[in-house]
């Protein structure tokens, strides 16, 4: 069944219902956007098992110094940029691609305009990265943190991202519908934002200290203009979705989004508090920071009040129980992150495993879990089939939420003793190298539990392409809905 | 209607970003940039700068810091790693390699705390040779095995138990670049402005 106009209006002149019409325009816009989601969606779980398998590698090598101590390529200084870049502009930016060519549709109610564009950049963007990993790997990393891809690698990819854009611009100018919903701001915002924040970053604009500004100011702002948003906006629309209310607040969704948009752009230089820059500047970025409590406050009571009274919800759908874990995540990793970057926090936290903690509880437990529940969602309605085995989603779960909160209560209670040791001059340096050692092999083991999860997940994502397993009629719940959502 | 406020959504989207942008990046870079090099403040010789690529290509920004904080803030001062850093210091790094890491010591003044050739040479052969309960990575690849060193070449002294039998480890030329701009690495200079020492009960949080 197709949903084109003639169908649509087939369904309206036969007397069905408008809900029947409505359904069959829905099946025609799920169809446009089916195939680039699925190829963004898959390409991004791949760069997922990559980059936790190198994370992992890169864990074990503070563990295990001298292990695999010979081979260049996999020597710890090349395999954590390789890890960084992998799970962030690999996984979450491709498979967040996919999830927003999915919600595009949805939210415009329209097909997805200029598809072949979708095709190309899904395939630049994966040649961008396999190039750009390869050239960190082989010794051509070019030196700044979060922008190590050296410049053909990086191109490639800006390239890619302008050709995902300008599909989802064309398709918001067709829209058809009169009220723009809140996820669709943020996507709107990120795809201006992204590509130019992108190109200025690798422009080499800077030099000295002022390339330390620029560093800061891009690495947090990627998270800002790019990362987040793909969060937002998926929980922004799968908790409403699933629990089948309206979201709790469209002014607070208002207020939630200007207040982002002017705060978050100005917190970058609280990466380098206590460097050499004006202290204005450090100063103004900290203040910034703090301010981000009105924009957390106003999504946190949007998302929770929404699910509130709905909670039973979550032990029924898998989508509903990872978007709200990944919607609290959010609301703890920025309460953290604003305290964080006070010069008080920052004295000891600075320079030590914390912030790595910090990074994942965003990166991983907000963002990564929200994309892991847009996938439980969007792939069996592309696919037509069913997740087949609900035990495999618990497991995977269970292993990335527990595997995420040891890596985090590791990392932050191991980072914090480092720091504080550091500031101890009595203390030697190498006894505030050895007190990690505990804390850092624990976050080996919860890393690794998070890969394991990954790798579940993608066996499970593989049947459901391959229609395998057992044929269901009704969503995989986790136990059986005697009165559930609707899913 | 709908027209109008999609270019309202737009422009304040943009004006955002620009806002940011020109606020924590263009005026500190407009500032920073007047600031004149310290004369003391050598240009990297063509072999530093191979080394400084050793640096990155290894990278060593991943555990090692190349800023020192000011005195009552953290315990820079108090490890003798150098004055408080100031701009000035950097206006010959590109890219900048300030760091975020510290899970190693921080290397900005490491060429006048540690001038010794052969350590910094055993050391990168492998740490724990010189560094006891170090985890940085061995980077053997800089080294090469051969019968006997060549004729401007020197041999690591390395212990019985490590070193190759019959054999001999010599350097390669990265291995020097990198130690040369190891060595390099001293901004132990005075400058006519550094930060103020941290006044601890104002100027917090």
């Amino acid at each position: 069944m197709s949903g084109t106009p003639t169908d649509v209006k087939r369904a309206r002149a036969t007397g069905h219902d408008q809900r029947i019409a409505d359904e069959v325009l829905r099946i025609g816009i799920d169809a446009s956007a089916a195939s680039p989601t699925v190829l963004y969606l898959l390409s991004g779980i791949a760069w997922l098992l990559i980059g936790s398998v190198a994370g992992v590698a890169a864990s074990l090598k503070l563990d295990l110094p001298d292990w695999l101590g010979g081979v260049g390529p996999l020597t710890f200084g090349r395999l954590r940029p390789v890890h960084l870049n992998t799970v962030t502009y690999g996984w979450i930016s491709l498979a967040g691609s996919g999830m927003i060519v999915w919600l595009m549709g949805r939210l415009c109610r329209t097909e997805i305009r200029w598809p072949g564009l979708l095709y190309a950049s899904a395939i630049l963007w994966n040649i961008g990265l396999a190039a750009g990993s390869l050239l960190v790997l082989f010794g051509y990393n070019a030196g700044m943190e979060w922008l190590e891809f050296p410049l053909p690698a990086a191109a490639i990819i800006a390239l890619a991202f302008v050709l995902f854009a300008v599909s989802m611009f064309r398709t918001f100018a067709d829209r058809q519908v009169e009220h723009v919903y809140v996820s669709l701001w943020y996507i709107l915002a990120s795809m201006t934002w992204f590509p130019i924040l992108y190109v200025i970053a690798n422009a080499g604009l800077y030099q000295g200290v002022g390339e330390a500004a620029m560093n800061w100011w891009y690495g947090h702002n990627a998270i800002t203009v790019w990362f987040t948003p793909i969060g937002l906006a998926g929980a922004y629309y799968f908790i409403p979705k699933v629990i089948g209310r309206p979201i709790y607040s469209y002014y607070l969704g208002l207020l939630g989004f200007w207040s982002f948009a002017l705060f978050y752009n100005w917190n970058g230089l609280h990466h380098l508090v206590g460097g050499p820059l004006p202290t204005w500047a450090i100063s103004v970025s900290i203040v910034a920071s703090l301010m981000m409590f009105v924009p957390v406050l106003a999504v946190a009571v949007n998302h929770h009040m929404t699910a509130l009274g709905h909670l039973q919800s979550v032990r029924y759908s898998p989508t509903l129980r990872f978007v709200v874990f990944g919607a609290m995540s959010y609301t703890a990793v920025s309460f953290q992150g604003s305290l964080e970057a006070t010069r008080s926090v920052q004295e000891v936290a600075h320079f030590t495993h914390y912030t790595i903690g910090h990074a994942h509880l965003g990166m991983y437990a907000f963002v990564t879990m929200v994309l892991f529940g847009a996938i439980y969602y969007i792939l069996p309605r592309i696919a037509k089939w069913e997740w087949p085995y609900p035990v495999l989603i618990k497991a995977h779960f269970w292993l990335s939420a527990v595997g995420v909160m040891l890596y985090f209560v590791a990392l932050t209670v191991g980072g914090w003793l480092q720091g504080l040791a550091m500031n101890t001059s009595a203390v030697p340096f190498l006894d505030t190298v050895q007190q990690t050692l505990p804390w850092l092999w624990a976050r080996s083991v919860g890393g690794s539990m998070m890969t394991i999860a990954h790798f579940i997940f993608a066996a499970h994502v593989a049947l459901v392409i391959y229609r395998a397993g057992p044929m269901r009629f009704a969503p995989a719940w986790f136990r059986k809905a005697e009165e559930g959502a609707a899913e | 209607m709908m027209f109008i406020r999609s270019f309202v959504f737009f422009l304040g989207v943009l004006a955002t970003f620009a806002l940011g942008w020109v606020g924590i990046v263009g005026i500190p870079d407009i500032m920073i940039a007047r600031v004149q090099p310290p004369a003391e403040l050598k240009r990297y010789t063509a072999d530093q700068l191979f080394g400084r690529r050793m640096y990155i290509r290894e990278g060593c920004l991943y555990c090692h810091s190349q800023q020192v904080r000011a005195e009552g803030f953290g315990s820079d001062q108090a490890r003798f790693w150098g004055r408080a850093s100031v701009p000035a210091d950097y206006q010959y790094d590109k890219p900048h390699l300030l760091g975020t890491m510290r899970t190693g010591p921080d290397l900005f003044n490491i060429g006048a705390r540690q001038p010794n050739e052969d350590w910094h040479l055993l050391h990168l052969y492998n740490p724990r040779l010189v560094s006891r309960g170090s985890v940085m990575p061995p980077y053997p690849w800089l080294f090469e095995v051969k019968a006997a060193p060549g004729p401007r070449e020197k041999a690591l002294v390395l212990p019985d138990s490590v070193a190759p039998a019959g054999r001999v480890v010599v350097p390669t030329a990265e291995a020097h670049a990198l130690v040369a701009y190891l060595l390099g690495m001293n901004h132990t200079y005075p400058v006519s402005q550094t930060p103020a020492p941290y006044d601890t009960a104002h100027a917090r949080p």
